[in-house]
C-alpha cells in the first residue's frame, strides 16, 4: 500500500480586487495532480518557479487547504480534516524548508527550536526532552553543546541541519523537503544531501524532495515528477527520466542544465526555451506547454493531453511523445484515453518526434 | 592582432575594520582581462569574489576599508581616483549586472526611466534620444515589444525579463568591461540558459570583456575563457578553462568539481564533500587557508604556498605545495565524486 495517495488535487488561489474584494480570477497553482508515494522511497518534484511544486508540497501536509481532490495518508483521507484532528497527523509528516535563515526563529535557542514539537505534542518531560534534543543534534552532525546557542551563531549548512533535526524530532514517516539545499554553497550542499540519505536509511524515511536543480534531484530520487504550470506532465523512475524523457518540456529542462565539463558542454545541443512560463491565472488552452514547445501542432492548442502510461512506471502527458518506440506507441494508442483519441492525424510516426519549426 | 588589455588587477587586498576585528575579505588577487574575453571567478560565499568585483567599481570605498595593490584600467589606477572621477568610469566604462534582479531595480520607477537615467548620467543626450536608446537596448536584450514594455514597472516583468532589463542598463553606455555577479543564480535553469547565451552574444556585439562571478562551475564551463578559483580571499588556482577543468591542481578545485551531482555521469551513492566550512576571514588559519579542510595537507602546508606555475601549461597557476605527480595521482578519487551507485 502506498504511504501517500494524492488524487486529483487542485489548489486555486483567489485573486481579489476592488472595494468589496470580489474574486475576479483564480491562480491555478495546482491543477488536478495525482501521484502516489511508496513507503521508504524518495519522490523528486521538479519544475520551474511558479509551477506549483511548493504549493503541492504544502497542500499535502495540509499547510494549505486543497480546493478539490483527496489526500490519502496511510489509507485515511486527510484532505478535509479540521485543525484538531490534523494535529496528531503532524507527527507523521514534517517539512524542511528552503531558507535556513528565515525558517528558524532568531530569538529562540536551538534547544527550544528542536524541542518545541516535542512539547507541543506532550512527549516526555523536560528532562527527557532535553536528552532527546541532544541526541537529535548528534544525529544531524552537530554537537550537544550547541543546545543553548542561537541560530545566528551557525553557518547556513549548520542551520539547515537544525531544520532537519526539528523535522526529525517527532519521528515522522514522511518528510517534505522544499528546496532544502538551494540556498547553500556546493560543498555544504553535498554534506546535507549525504545527511538526508543517511537519515533515510537509518529511520526508513519517505521523502518528497522538491527542487529545481535537476542534478540534485537525480542524485536523491527514486522517482521523479515533473510539473509545469500546475500540471503533472511526466512521472518516471529517476534514471529513465534522464535517459529518455518523453515530454518535450522535460527534454528542454534537462538540456538547459549546465554541464561542468567544457568539451561536453560545447558538444551538446541545447534546446533554449523561448519566453517565460505563462501566467497560471489564465493558463494556455490544450497542452499548457504548447506556446513554448518546438513540436507543438494544432492538436496541442485544442486538446489537453492526458497523462498516459508508457510502461515501466513512466507516465507523460504529451501529444508528441519523444523516445517512445513504435510498438509502445501503438499499444498506447489502442488503449482508451490515449493521445491518439484526440487526433490521430497529428501524431508523429517516428519516435524522435516531428520536426515542426 | 595583439590582445588589447583592458583591465589588470595586481596584488589586490581589501580589508574591512569591524567591531570584531579586521576582515581580510580579499587577500592577494591578480588577474588580467583582454578585450573579447570572459573571465570566470568561482568560489563559495565569503571567498572574496564579489568584494573583488565591487572594489574594481569603487563600491567598497569607506572609512573603514583599506586597500592595497592596483586596479589598472586602460593605464589608470582606479584605486587612486577620487570619487568624482571614479563616477565617470563606473557604469560608463565598466558596467555591472547584479545578482538579484528583484531588488536591484527600483520598484517605483518605470523600467525605461531607470535606463534613461543611467544613460543621462553619463552622456549629454536629451530625454527623447535617451528613451529611443532605451527601447533599442531592450530590443537587443530580447524583451518582446520594447516600445510598450519600456513604460512598464519592474513588477510587470518576470524574473528573466528583469535580469534582461538589468543587462540593458549595464550596457546602456557601451562599457568595455561588464561585470556580472551571479547573474543567473536567482533564475530557473531554462531562463539561466537564455541569459548566459545573451551575455555571450552581447560580449561580441559590444566588443567588450566580461567578468562572470559565479559559484556554478557548469555556467563557467559554457562561456569562460579563463578561470579564477578563489578561497578565503585568495586566488588558489588560475588558468585557462580547459587546463583548469581537465588538469586541476588545487585540492579545493577538486572538491568543488566532486561536490556537484552531475547529469553527465552515472549516479553516485554518496557525494564527495569538503569537510567543515570556510574559515572566518577575521582569524584565518596559519599557512595554506584550505589546510584545515584539506585531506592531503602535510607539514609544509603550515607555510603559505605562493601562487605559481607548477605544471607544464604556461599561465596555469596554483597555490598548493603538493608535487604535480602527487596531485595527479590522488585527485581523481575526489573529482569523480563518490562511487557509482550499485545497479
Amino acid at each position: 500500500m502506498s504511504l501517500l495517495e494524492v488524487q486529483h488535487v487542485k489548489k486555486y488561489f483567489p485573486v481579489r480586487k476592488g472595494l468589496l474584494q470580489r474574486e475576479v480570477a483564480r491562480v491555478h497553482a495546482v491543477d488536478d495532480v495525482s501521484v502516489s508515494v511508496q513507503e521508504g522511497e524518495t519522490l523528486g518534484l521538479v519544475g520551474e518557479s511558479g509551477c506549483g511544486k511548493s504549493t503541492l508540497g504544502r497542500t499535502i501536509v495540509r499547510l494549505l487547504e486543497p480546493t478539490d481532490g483527496e489526500i490519502v495518508f496511510e489509507g485515511r483521507n486527510i484532505s478535509k480534516l479540521g485543525a484538531g484532528k490534523l494535529r496528531p497527523l503532524r507527527r507523521e509528516m514534517q517539512m524542511v524548508f528552503q531558507d535556513p535563515y528565515a525558517s528558524l526563529n532568531p530569538r529562540k535557542r536551538v534547544g527550544t527550536i528542536i524541542g518545541d514539537p516535542l512539547e507541543i505534542h506532550g512527549i516526555g518531560d523536560a528532562k527527557s526532552r532535553r536528552a532527546r534534543v541532544q541526541e537529535l543534534l548528534r544525529t544531524v552532525g552537530l554537537s550537544p553543546e550547541h543546545y543553548n546557542r542561537f541560530p545566528h551563531e551557525f553557518s547556513g549548512g549548520q542551520r539547515q541541519r537544525i531544520g532537519v533535526a526539528r523535522a526529525l524530532a517527532l519521528q515522522p514517516k514522511l518528510i517534505i523537503a522544499d528546496e532544502p539545499v538551494s540556498a547553500l554553497d556546493v560543498s555544504i550542499q553535498s554534506q546535507i544531501l549525504n545527511l538526508l540519505g543517511d537519515l533515510q536509511e537509518e529511520f526508513r524515511l519517505t521523502y518528497i524532495f522538491i527542487a529545481h536543480d535537476l542534478g540534485v534531484v537525480r542524485h536523491v530520487s527514486d522517482r521523479i515528477a515533473v510539473m509545469y504550470l500546475g500540471k503533472l506532465v511526466e512521472l518516471s523512475p529517476a534514471e529513465e527520466l534522464y535517459e529518455r524523457p518523453i515530454m518535450p518540456y522535460t527534454e528542454a529542462l534537462l538540456s538547459a542544465v549546465p554541464i561542468p565539463d567544457p568539451d561536453r558542454a560545447e558538444a551538446r545541443e541545447r534546446i533554449v526555451l523561448t519566453g517565460d512560463v505563462p501566467s497560471p491565472i489564465d493558463p494556455p488552452s490544450g497542452c499548457r506547454f504548447h506556446p513554448r514547445c518546438r513540436y507543438a501542432t494544432e492538436v496541442c492548442k485544442q486538446v489537453e493531453p492526458p497523462l498516459t502510461d508508457y510502461g515501466n512506471g513512466h507516465l507523460a502527458a504529451c501529444h508528441h511523445p519523444l523516445n517512445v518506440d513504435q510498438a509502445t506507441l501503438e499499444r498506447v494508442r489502442a488503449a482508451p484515453e490515449s493521445p491518439a483519441e484526440a487526433d490521430k492525424s497529428a501524431l508523429p510516426v517516428d519516435s524522435s518526434g516531428p520536426s515542426n519549426p | 592582432m595583439a590582445d588589447e588589455r583592458l583591465l589588470e588587477v595586481r596584488g589586490l587586498k581589501v580589508q574591512f575594520a569591524t567591531e570584531d576585528g579586521v576582515v581580510h575579505a580579499v587577500d592577494g588577487v591578480d588577474f588580467a582581462l583582454d578585450r573579447g574575453k570572459v573571465l570566470g571567478i568561482v568560489g563559495e560565499s565569503g571567498s572574496g569574489k564579489s568584494v573583488t568585483a565591487m572594489t574594481i567599481l569603487g563600491l567598497t570605498r569607506d572609512v573603514n576599508t583599506r586597500f592595497e595593490g592596483e586596479v589598472i584600467y586602460k593605464d589608470r589606477n582606479l584605486l587612486d581616483l577620487p570619487e568624482n572621477e571614479m563616477q565617470q568610469y563606473r557604469g560608463a566604462e565598466i558596467g555591472m549586472i547584479f545578482q538579484d534582479p528583484m531588488t536591484s531595480l527600483n520598484p517605483v520607477y518605470r523600467v525605461g526611466d531607470q535606463i534613461v537615467e543611467a544613460i543621462q548620467a553619463h552622456e549629454p543626450v536629451d530625454k527623447r534620444k535617451a528613451r529611443r536608446r532605451a527601447v533599442e537596448l531592450l530590443r537587443q536584450v530580447g524583451i518582446p515589444n520594447p516600445e510598450s514594455r519600456v513604460d512598464d514597472y519592474p513588477h510587470q516583468f518576470s524574473g528573466g525579463m528583469r535580469q534582461r532589463a538589468m543587462i540593458a542598463m549595464a550596457l546602456s553606455c557601451n562599457p568595455d568591461v561588464l561585470i556580472a555577479d551571479e547573474p543567473t543564480t536567482a533564475l530557473d535553469v531554462t531562463i539561466q540558459a537564455q541569459i548566459i547565451e545573451l551575455i555571450d552574444q552581447l560580449k561580441d556585439d559590444f566588443n567588450s570583456a566580461v567578468i562572470l562571478i559565479t559559484h556554478d562551475l557548469g555556467v563557467v564551463a559554457e562561456i569562460a575563457d579563463d578561470l579564477l578559483v578563489m578561497y578565503a580571499g585568495r586566488v588558489v588556482e588560475h588558468g585557462g578553462k580547459r587546463p583548469l577543468f581537465y588538469d586541476p591542481q588545487h585540492p579545493y578545485t577538486w572538491g568543488l568539481l566532486g561536490s556537484i551531482p552531475r547529469l553527465d555521469r552515472p549516479r553516485s551513492e554518496r557525494l564527495h564533500t569538503i569537510e567543515g566550512s570556510p574559515p572566518s576571514l577575521i582569524r584565518l588559519p596559519q599557512g595554506c587557508k584550505f589546510r584545515p579542510r584539506c585531506p592531503h595537507a602535510f607539514e609544509k602546508c603550515l607555510e603559505e604556498p605562493p601562487l605559481e606555475n607548477r605544471v607544464e601549461t604556461p599561465g596555469h597557476l596554483d597555490r598548493c605545495w603538493l608535487t604535480v605527480e602527487a596531485k595527479r595521482a590522488v585527485r581523481d578519487e575526489t573529482i569523480e565524486g563518490g562511487e557509482p551507485a550499485a545497479a
